[in-house]
Order: structure tokens, then sequence, then C-alpha cells
């Protein structure tokens, strides 16, 4: 259970607050507005936005001021989840030790994950050298050997195609299950949010909603998220 | 946009900067502390800085008076060999002083190649001594850094302007009031600034050309009062005046100096339609192949004499270039282990602390800075035998600004675009630079260290005031074969140098290039 108590984002005008509990195991889509602050939220629970007020918790552990390299979860960001100058088992491998010591046990994690994701004959390949789609996956093999109770994705797939894309969140989808992970994901597109999440957070007029069932949501939006949704 | 957190420790950072500024203010505090008030300034004093500030001045203003036609033509001309000769212009920042001193006097010295056409068609000859010769060496350096701010201000005029330009058939002199003018007018003070407080702390120009009570520039007369006077109290009096000088200088142009741009220039030229009548056509090719030839001519000299020099060299000018090269390896650790932390300290604040240091480096005089430490490390051991490390340290310092400015743009980049992933993954502390930064920055940190290994295999200057006869740096030794008038040998020394200073920054900046990921 990862829960956010009476949390509140500030920079400089700007304000988000936001108060509930995210499951394990369950898929949350956050959607709203452009500005309204949906990746601000996502980098405050990932920690790299501080809480100006509020508490966050990992089932009863205070998280708040915790780094963001040692909390229990992942994310991938817009952009830049790869190192362009590493191949790209060593970006996976990255994700197991940081200092690169990985033992045998470590690099057939890699090529597992590789696998699984189907890159196994590109491991020795540097990002520039794959496709879009190629390189979304190498981020979700690091994500894999990663092992974080949770998944967070701040439209890492915003510059594919709209086929790639749900391709993309599919094996997204397929992942968390397997792994047991929770996953928080912004979007910007309602059928998105239909395709994976179990629930939809709409973050709007400076207050990220408690979580509430995906479909009945979107069916039958309240007054701003109709507005939003057109 | 969130804030990102930033993985690098800013503790070393600090540290080495700290180390820096105690470097700086140790040596400065040993400067005033033997300063020698009572006695004041005395007629040869006020003579060197009038000399000293009255040769910056020609200097800045022939160099971009001269820099003006010659980054016109080479804006609007495209021929083969342009990009060998813009890449040629930033040689003269990689040039020992005393190799290009070597190669003016054989085209422009008494029994040089002008003075030998001069006198077959029966006209007086000219001497390089003087105001005029430090003058004309300045303007050979800086002519080449002008012509690139220059035409790096050039380039920025979008390629749009000149087609509208053509279009509506705008004369030449309409053209260069409407497009040409507003650029030169911005980018004109602030290079003849930058070449201004570069000439004010010439030592090594001075040294070789000057000379006298007629052409001694304050530096120069440190050195004087220092070696043939042994008057440390007059020596620490005139670094405290240049310090004053040179700093006042760089504070006072602090908001036009340009940054040295070290690609500047090298992109592929805008295509024009203007100046294309036969006139013009014939005034580029003039002052391109002037320039040319003004720039070209001392180096092919130093190549041909040199040739011949190679066998006739002492057995002690090749200890001195091992000794060299050894002083230019240090030099570029220290440089590194300076500048890194640094940089990714500066990296991670916002304001321009940069900009500061670099003015700071420009002003720094590197006979300030020797004196001081010469006055602190006397009374405990004798200073010659720590005249190598202090040389290849006061090398890195003077180096350190061009490095930060090279390392910090890219280091900026790095954590803005990577910073938060190596946050996510617990990157810090070495692993961080190991797999991140250190082979982001390759190119950059190759390219300091060429340049920085390049300065400091060619320095003529603390060297002067620690060495003893036994110990001498190769720039020394040519110095020093030159003063005992063994030109051929000098010449040799002098290509071997030259060899030297471009091959270390070859090896360093291709070492950097190669196999480097975008």
């Amino acid at each position: 259970m990862l829960r956010l108590e009476e949390a509140k984002i500030v920079q400089g005008e700007f304000c988000l607050r936001a108060n509930f509990a995210l499951e394990l195991g369950r898929k949350y889509a956050v959607i709203g507005p452009s500005g309204a602050g949906k990746s601000t939220l996502l980098a405050a629970v990932c920690g790299f936005v501080p809480l100006a007020s509020g508490r966050l918790f990992w089932h009863d552990a205070e998280i708040t001021q915790m780094a963001p390299g040692n909390r229990p979860m992942t994310m991938l960001f817009q952009d830049n989840n790869l190192f362009p100058h590493l191949s790209v088992a060593q970006n996976v491998g990255l994700g197991i030790r940081p200092d690169m010591r990985l033992s045998v046990q470590d690099h057939e994690r890699v090529n597992a994950a590789l696998e699984r994701v189907g890159l196994q004959d590109h491991a020795s390949r540097k990002p520039g050298a794959l496709s879009g789609g190629q390189q979304s996956r190498a981020a979700l093999a690091r994500v894999l050997v990663q092992a974080r109770p949770w998944v967070l994705l701040d439209e890492p797939f915003a510059a594919l195609g709209p086929a790639l894309r749900n391709e993309m969140l599919d094996l997204v989808r397929d992942l968390v299950v397997e792994t047991g992970a929770g996953l928080i994901m912004v979007t910007h597109a309602p059928d998105d949010a239909r395709r994976i999440a179990d629930e939809v957070i709409f973050v709007g007029s400076g207050r990220a909603d408690a979580p509430q069932p995906a479909t009945a949501l979107l069916d039958n939006p309240p007054p701003e998220l109709r507005e939003y949704l057109g | 946009m969130a804030r990102s957190i930033v993985p690098v420790s800013t503790r070393s950072g600090s540290s080495a900067a700290a180390l820096v500024v105690v470097l700086i203010l140790g040596a400065l505090a040993a400067v005033v502390s033997r300063a020698d008030v009572g006695s004041g300034f005395v007629g040869s004093d006020w003579a060197a800085i009038r000399f000293t500030v009255w040769q910056a001045f020609l200097s800045a203003l022939i160099s971009i008076v001269l820099a003006v036609p010659v980054a016109r033509a080479l804006a609007r001309r495209r021929f083969a060999g342009r990009a060998v000769l813009v890449t040629l212009l930033g040689a003269p920042f990689i040039l020992p002083v005393i190799v290009a001193v070597l190669g003016l006097l054989a085209v422009f010295g008494r029994s040089g190649w002008v003075n030998a056409v001069l006198a077959a068609i029966g006209l007086p000859e000219v001497s390089i001594y003087g105001l005029h010769g430090v003058v004309l060496a300045h303007v050979f350096f800086n002519l080449p850094l002008a012509t690139r701010l220059l035409l790096q201000g050039w380039q920025a005029i979008p390629a749009e302007q000149f087609r509208l330009a053509a279009q509506i058939g705008l004369t030449p002199w309409a053209l260069f009031r409407t497009l040409e003018w507003p650029l030169l007018r911005q980018v004109l003070p602030g290079a003849a600034a930058l070449i201004f407080v570069i000439c004010l702390t010439s030592f090594a120009v001075a040294l070789t050309l000057g000379g006298g009570p007629r052409a001694t520039t304050v530096e120069l007369a440190i050195y004087q009062a220092f070696r043939f006077d042994f008057d440390l109290g007059r020596a620490a009096l005139l670094s405290v005046a240049q310090l004053v000088m040179a700093g006042a200088a760089a504070i006072a142009a602090l908001w036009i100096l340009p940054t040295i741009g070290m690609g500047a220039g090298q992109d592929r030229p805008v295509l024009r339609w203007d100046a294309q009548g036969g006139l013009q056509r014939l005034h580029d090719t003039v002052v391109i192949g002037g320039a040319a030839l003004f720039l070209l001519l001392p180096l092919g000299a130093v190549v041909l004499r040199g040739g011949g020099g190679l066998r006739l060299m002492p057995s002690s000018v090749w200890e001195s270039a091992l000794l060299s090269l050894g002083v230019s390896v240090v030099s570029v650790v220290a440089l590194l282990a300076l500048a890194l932390p640094m940089a990714a300290w500066i990296a991670t604040r916002r304001s321009g602390a940069v900009e500061v240091i670099g003015v700071l480096g420009l002003s720094a005089s590197p006979l300030m800075i020797g004196t001081g430490w010469f006055i602190l490390i006397n009374p405990v051991m004798d200073p010659s035998g720590v005249a190598l490390p202090v040389t290849a340290l006061v090398n890195a310092l003077m180096a350190l600004p061009f490095a930060l400015r090279i390392l910090v743009p890219r280091l900026r980049d790095t954590i803005q675009d990577f910073g938060q992933l190596s946050t996510t993954l617990g990157l810090q502390g070495w692993p961080l630079w190991r797999w991140v930064l250190l082979p982001r920055l390759r190119p950059q940190i190759g390219f300091a260290a060429g340049l920085t290994g390049a300065l400091s295999i060619g320095d003529l200057g603390v060297i002067a005031l620690f060495a003893d006869m036994e110990r001498a740096t190769l720039p020394l030794q040519m110095y020093r074969l030159m003063g005992a008038y063994q030109m051929q040998a000098a010449a040799g020394a002098a290509l071997l140098l030259l060899v030297m200073a471009l091959g270390i920054f070859w090896v360093c900046d291709r070492g950097g290039r190669w196999h480097a990921e975008a």
C-alpha cells in the first residue's frame, strides 16, 4: 500500500493536494489537463519534488524524505530512459547494480529480461542503433530487473505511433501482472486508461482526486473531467 | 517542470574550488606582505605600466581592425581550403609563444625575409624589436582570435536575411549598413576588450621582442626585478600593480567579454548572393591571401629552418623535451583533478559562476602567482628544486578557466538529461562518474586536456622565475639557445616544440572523440 497523507506540492504559484492510498498490484492511470500537475504528482511520489507538507507512506514506513533511488519504485520518463553511450545490456545491468559489478546470476537475469522483451539479439547494440519501439523495450527490460514493487510511467511512449504505443502498453500490462507490481501511469488518452488501468486518478484544479474505477468514471465523468474529455 | 534532484556530490567540487582560491590568495598575500611600498613606483615602473597599457591598446585595435575585412571575406566566400584555413585560425591558441616569435623573427627579423626583399629593392630595413615587434606578435596571436569571434557573429545572421537582401537588391553599402554594421557594433567591443585583457599579461613576447626602458611590460619588469636585481620587494610591488591593472580591466569589461567558442566559425558558410562583383572578389582574395600568408609564413619558416637545426641541437634539448613532456602530463592530470569536480559543482548551480572564474583567470598573472609562491617556498626550501611541479601546477591553474568553459555546458546538459535517470538507478559517486559523466564528457575532456597539455608544454613564464641552470623546460632551453645566438639549434628546438605541442593536443583531442557516441 502506497499512501499520500494530506500531501501538498508547491512550486511557485502552483499548488497540488493529494490524499489517497494506492494498492499494490493494481494499475492506476493519471489523467487531466495539461499543466494540471500529472507529471509533478509522479515526480513527488518518486522523490524528485519535495512535499511542502504531508507525508508519504509505503506500508507502515514513512518514505517522505527517502532518496529517489531507495524508494520502492522505478520510473520511466518521457525521454532519456537509456544512456546512449552504453550498450543495451549495460543499460539493463545498471538496474541491478549501479556500480555494474554483476555476478553470473546477474548476467543471467539481464539476458532473461532482454529475452522477455524480445531483445536478446540486440544486447550489445547501443540505443542509437535501435528503433523507438526497441528502445522502449530495452527500458522495460531494465524495469524488469529492477523488480521494484511500483512502476511509474510518465508518458514514456508518447513519441511512438498509435499501434506501437498500444503494443507497449500491452507489454507493460503483462509485465506488471507477471511481477505483481503496481502501476501508475500518466496519460493524455482516455483510451489508454481504458486499455490497461483498473482505476483512474483525475488531476485538476490543484487537486489529485482519489482513484475511481476506470470504466465507471470514464463512462460517466463528473463535470470537470467531462470538460477535459470533451 | 520538476526540479531535478542532482545526483552529483558537490563536496569535492567546492574543495577543489577552495584549493584554487587558497593557491591564488596565498600567492597574493605573500606578494602583498613583501611589496616594497616604501619606495613606491620609480620612473621605470611607470614606464612599464604605460607601455603595458599602450601596447595592449594598440594590439587590440590593430587586431580587430584587420579582423573585420578578413572575417567579412571568409563569411561570404566559399573556396577549397576554407575549412582548413578556419581550423588554422584556432592554431595560435595552442602555439607556443616562443615558437611563434622565432617564426616572426625569421620573416620580419634583421636578416629575415622581409628585410631581404626590402634590401633588394633598396629600402631601409625594419626592426622587429621594441613596441612594433611586441604589437606584431600580439596581432599574430590575436588576429585569428578576433577573426573567429567575428565569423561566429557573422554566421549568426540568418541566411534568410541575405536572401531577402538579394531579393530587394541592396547595394553593398546598404547591405553593410543594414546587416553587417549592427553585428559589428555588437561583437567588436567585446572582442577588443578580450584581446586588451589578454595582452596586458603578456610576458614571453615582451621578454623576447621587447625589453629595455622603452618596451618593458609589467610582467617583464617583475621578472627582471626578480632575476637580475634579486629585489623581491619590488617584484612584489609590481605584481600588485599588475593584478590591480589586469583585474580592473577584466572587471570593467566583464559584461562585454565574449565566450571563446572553441569550434567557432566551423559551420558551413551561408550561401550568399551579394558581393559578386569583380572588384569585390579581388578585394576578398587579397584579404584572405594576405591573412593566410601573415599566419602561415612564420609557421612555414619554423618548419623550414627547424629541419636543418634538429641535428645541431645539443643533447640538453632532448632532456628538456622529456622534462617538458613530464610537466605537461602532470599539468593535464592536475587540471582534470581540479576541473572535473569543479565543473560538476558549477554545473549544479544556476548562476554564472564560471564567467567570474573565467575573468579572474584571464586577469591572473602567472608571474604574480609565481612570485608569491617563490616568497612562500623560499624560507622552507630551494625554490629551484620545485620548479617543475610549480610550473605544472601554475599551467593547470591558467588553463582552468578555459577547461571549465569547455566542460560545464556539456556537464550541465548531461545532468539535465540523465540526472533523474541516474538518481532512480541509485547512481552516485564513482559509479556515476564511471558510467555516466566521464563517457558523456569524453570529447570535452579530451579537448580540455589537449589544450592544457599544449599550453603547458609551450609555456615560458613561471619556469623562467624558478629554474636554475640544470633544469630547464624546452621553451626555456630554446630561449637560452636564442640568447646564446645558436639560432639554428634554437630553430631545431622550435620545430620539436611545435610538433610536441600540436602532437599532445592532437592525441588528447582525438582520443576524446574516438568512438564517442553522440
